[in-house]
């Protein structure tokens, strides 16, 4: 199958102008004639629920939390990028595109990230207008901060905590079209099968969590908004029910899954300490504008931090990228950082962590001033680990984040089943191979604010429209399907949690699909998961019954869907004979241990298909064609 | 340090909400005082499980203290007796060896119990769609450094959104008031110029969204303030009812 991306003809500046004026429009009358399902109210299904309500269509929108209000976008804590370049250091629509190319890796499409560039300003509009408590400079004006990947100060923020602010304000504007009647909300709710009727998402399975009652609901388009998937390995920043289920589903529907292999691994998260541990906690990259990374020279130094002197540190990343010193993108960050434990000067009872101190700008700017741009971290920190980071430097380690792979999208962020769109870190779209700081909570709010209500109406003005309702016997079947599914994990009644085996995956694919992959570890780590999950469906123990709140029914059924995802991620990492940003195979390395890419050969997104169950899936391609930039060897030096 | 402890949980036991509840005596052995309290649950769940018995349910999500979604009355304070502190963020170096905990939902005339330790709190929800937004359109927004606000402001805006909207101040009053919950709102929009041109309606509304829904009234006993995980002030309180005051008085919305 050809991969039609769909861009638009013509200049990059004006691709998005065109082709807004070009898409068929929905006549007003006929908007409340339409029913648009919406699977996730984060940043991305929040954003476009309201907007698509507020046009006049008939909204349903579903989460898995109890209210729209806690999806996971919630914890966002450092910023939001964008180009409005109020610091007046150089920034334009331009800069953010090829700050956001480069940070990439050259492996994300230009006319989508140019658009997100393009509407990034609006993005701070509307949501000032909100009401989203920016910080804002003495003069009354918005403030702005530095982030990793880019040398000008465009993040806006709203203290640690501007992905809160920023979901408040989309559940407010969703609230306001609940209040109308124009959004049906169904809370609680986990989308377990998509449903297709003449090759078109017309539908989805729900299980209601409280009831375990399962329900079929049809729409005219099925928007996908439901996150990442970085709970992959089990121990990540993500919240608790952060899944790849929904997307899985989709997948097995004839979606296909693109870049599954870029997976990021955010360099400041507070680092392990039991095997007990959930989840692990971000410490913003914000902290690294005024943080200085470092380790002792020494290896094997475990004299206390401030013991060490000056003389006996090394800034490694101030050493090594004097350009971008401690504000390198992410990526480079982890590895950095993984390196200098790996040889044996990582700190901390584990010597898995490295040093990020703020006694400097403490010392510079007065712990009040500090306090007020990262006190709930460092509160956060303290409570985490029982240390005052304004006494100690935090030690921090790399960990699972966030997922630049996703369901592919065209331009118009329609997947390859017509009629299924995916918005938000579900899709593949905007990061290429990494993805840098203040772009996510950008991607989601452009997608659901300012792209999906254009293209959803030039989808559903264009198409041939019948009707359908869940008597249709696609609905019985998807619902056959799911009650099996759910019947046969019920009978598990062996002698491993779910949870244990969750852990045990995430150990397997930290290890050799992690941060640093070679082909021997891979191949290992595939026939590893794949034994795993044999053992899951022999030794797994469900508690509880089908029809009934049952957590560890719902985890099963996610942690299923983890273990046989894991191996597309292994496959995908094995398929691509190049490193490019987070995907790092030892093999393909630069002499200063950069990524390697091979533009001849894997310049190009991979898009797999899914093929049945005892079937490799497909790998298909995607070219990634480059006219307004010229691919370099990433340089942070 | 880290060190391990036991303890002896009692554990509201509900299988719906319909049934009859109880306290299980349940044991947490080997215990991590590094461990969050959800983590020490999880650990007794794991064990339930493998014992062939139901685990505890308990809501949680974000587990770093941002989405409210987490909740229980931990001997007698929702969230436990620490400042400032979700249930997720509580760690069990606060507990000394061979403690007994009482673990309970949190408990609310306007809030149905789900099973165990959760709990229906859409009435929540239901009052912030009586008016807790600024009715804007997508698309339909000024550039956004033509609305200067100063910096204060915007702090003290700030500091009332913080808000996670979890109901531990409902669960803390003797009436079970949401007037914090509902103040903060009003004041995170009120204070702002935004949030100005409807601030009577929204006041108004919101108020009468809340009595509508069974919340009591507020007498003033500060539990909510001292046992918020995010610390909202009770002065909020305060300027939501002098918003409520001004908007009977000198608005034409009755
Ligand atoms: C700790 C942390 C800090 C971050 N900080 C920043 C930052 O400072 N800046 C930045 O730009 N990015 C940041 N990110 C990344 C960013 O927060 C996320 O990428 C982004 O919020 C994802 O938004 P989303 O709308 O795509 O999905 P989510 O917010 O993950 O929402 C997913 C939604 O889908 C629902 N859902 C999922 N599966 C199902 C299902 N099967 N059935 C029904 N519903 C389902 C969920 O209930 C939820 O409502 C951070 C991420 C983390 C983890
Ligand atoms: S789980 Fe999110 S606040 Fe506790």
């Amino acid at each position: 199958m050809q991969l039609d991306a769909k861009i638009p003809a013509g200049p990059l500046a004006e691709k998005w102008d065109k082709h807004r004026f070009d898409l068929k429009l929905v006549n007003p009358a006929n908007k409340r004639k339409f029913t648009i399902i919406i699977v996730g109210t984060g940043l991305a299904g929040g954003s476009a629920a309201a907007s698509l309500a507020e046009l006049g269509y008939h909204v349903k929108s579903f989460c898995i939390q109890d209210t729209p209000r806690r999806a996971h976008s919630i914890a966002a804590q450092g910023g939001i990028n964008a180009s409005k370049n109020y610091a007046n250091d150089g920034d334009s629509d331009w800069r953010l595109f090829y700050d956001t190319i480069k940070g990439g890796d050259f492996r994300s499409r230009e006319a989508n990230v140019y658009r997100l560039a393009q509407v990034s300003g609006n993005i701070i509009d509307q949501c000032t207008a909100q009401g989203v408590p920016f910080a804002r400079e003495y003069g009354g004006g918005l403030a702005n901060r530095s982030f990793g990947g880019a040398q000008v100060s465009r993040t806006f923020y709203a203290r640690g905590q501007t992905g809160q602010q920023l979901l408040l304000g989309a559940y407010s504007a969703m609230s306001r079209q609940i209040a109308a009647g124009m959004i049906e909300m169904f809370p609680r709710r986990e989308m377990l099968e998509l449903v297709i009727i003449d090759g078109q998402a017309r539908g989805i399975v729900t299980r209601h969590l409280i009831t375990g009652e399962m329900e079929c609901h049809a729409a005219d388009a099925v928007v996908l908004a439901s996150g990442g998937y970085g709970n992959v390995f089990y121990l990540s920043t993500n919240a608790m029910s952060s899944n790849v289920s929904a997307a899985f589903r989709a997948y097995k529907r004839g979606a296909f899954f693109a870049n599954p292999c870029y997976t990021q691994i955010h360099p400041t998260c507070i680092p392990i300490h039991g095997t007990y541990q959930s989840k692990l906690t971000l410490m913003s990259e914000s902290l690294r504008n005024d943080g200085r990374v470092w380790v002792p020279k020494d290896p094997g130094d475990t004299r206390p931090p401030d013991q060490i002197p000056e003389s006996e540190r090394d800034y490694y990343l101030e050493r090594k990228y004097p350009t971008f010193g401690n504000l390198v993108p992410r990526d480079v960050a982890s590895r950095n950082a993984k390196a200098q434990c790996d040889a044996g000067r990582g700190v901390g009872e584990t010597g898995r962590a490295v040093y990020l101190d703020l006694s400097d700008a403490i010392k510079r700017d007065g712990r009040e001033v500090i306090e007020r741009k990262y006190g709930n971290l460092f509160q956060m920190y303290e409570k985490i680990t029982d240390e005052d980071p304004y006494q100690v430097p935090m030690r921090i380690y790399p960990a699972s984040h966030y997922t630049m792979g996703g369901l592919w999208v065209d331009y118009n962020l329609m997947s390859t089943i017509p009629g299924l769109f995916v918005l938000g870190e579900a899709n593949f779209s905007d990061h290429g191979a990494n993805r840098l700081g203040a772009s996510a909570l950008m991607q989601g709010l452009a997608d659901g604010y300012f792209v999906i209500p254009y293209t959803i109406g030039g989808y559903l003005a264009g198409a041939d429209h019948q009707h359908v309702s869940t008597s249709h016997s696609a609905f019985r079947d998807a619902l056959g399907f799911a009650d099996a599914r759910i019947e046969k994990l019920m009978k598990l009644t062996g002698k491993r949690t779910v949870n244990d085996f969750h852990r045990r995956l995430g150990a397997i694919l930290w290890d050799y699909c992690g941060m640093s992959r070679n082909d021997e570890g891979l191949k290992k780590g595939l026939q590893m998961v794949r034994d795993l999950r044999a053992e899951f469906w022999e030794n797994a123990c469900v508690p509880g019954s089908a029809r009934d709140l049952n957590q560890s029914l719902e985890r099963a059924g996610r942690v299923a869907d983890f273990l046989e995802f894991g191996e597309l991620l292994i496959l995908d990492a094995l398929e691509r004979r190049e490193s490019c940003g987070s995907h790092f195979n030892e093999a393909f390395q630069t002499e200063e241990h950069e990524a390697l890419r091979d533009d001849e050969h894997f310049c190009h997104v991979a898009a797999w298909e899914y093929r049945g169950d005892e079937q490799v899936p497909e790998r298909h391609i995607e070219p990634l064609v480059f006219e307004n930039v010229h691919l370099t060897q990433r340089s942070y030096k | 340090m880290t060190r391990t402890i036991n303890l002896t949980l009692k554990v509201w036991r509900q299988p719906a909400a319909a049934a009859k509840g109880r306290f299980e005596t349940l044991h947490a052995t080997n215990i991590s005082t590094d461990m969050s309290f959800l983590e020490m649950l999880d650990v007794v769940n794991e064990q339930l499980t493998l014992d062939g018995k139901e685990p505890i349910a308990f809501d949680s999500d974000c587990r770093e203290g941002i989405c409210g979604q987490c909740g229980a009355v931990i001997n007698g304070h929702p969230h436990g007796a620490e400042k400032g502190t979700t249930l997720c963020q509580l760690h069990m170096r606060h507990f000394q060896n061979g403690d007994t905990i009482v673990v309970e939902p949190f408990r609310a005339r306007a809030f149905k119990l789900h099973k165990d330790l959760i709990i229906d709190r859409s009435p929540l929800d239901q009052i912030i769609q009586a008016g807790g937004y600024i009715s804007v359109h997508t698309g339909g927004a000024p550039e956004a450094n033509t609305i200067p606000i100063s910096e204060d402001r915007a702090e003290l805006a700030m500091d009332a959104a913080a808000c996670i909207g979890c109901g531990a101040c409902v669960a803390a009053c003797p009436n079970a008031s949401a007037m914090l919950f509902v103040s903060a709102k009003i004041s995170h929009l009120a204070l702002l110029p935004q949030g100005r041109p409807e601030a009577a309606r929204r006041a108004l509304s919101m108020v009468r969204k809340m009595d509508e829904l069974c919340f009591g009234n507020c007498s003033n006993e500060r539990e909510c303030e001292a046992e918020c995980p995010k610390e909202i002030s009770i002065a909020n309180i305060a300027r939501m009812n002098r918003e409520y005051i001004k908007a009977g008085f000198f608005s034409a919305l009755k």
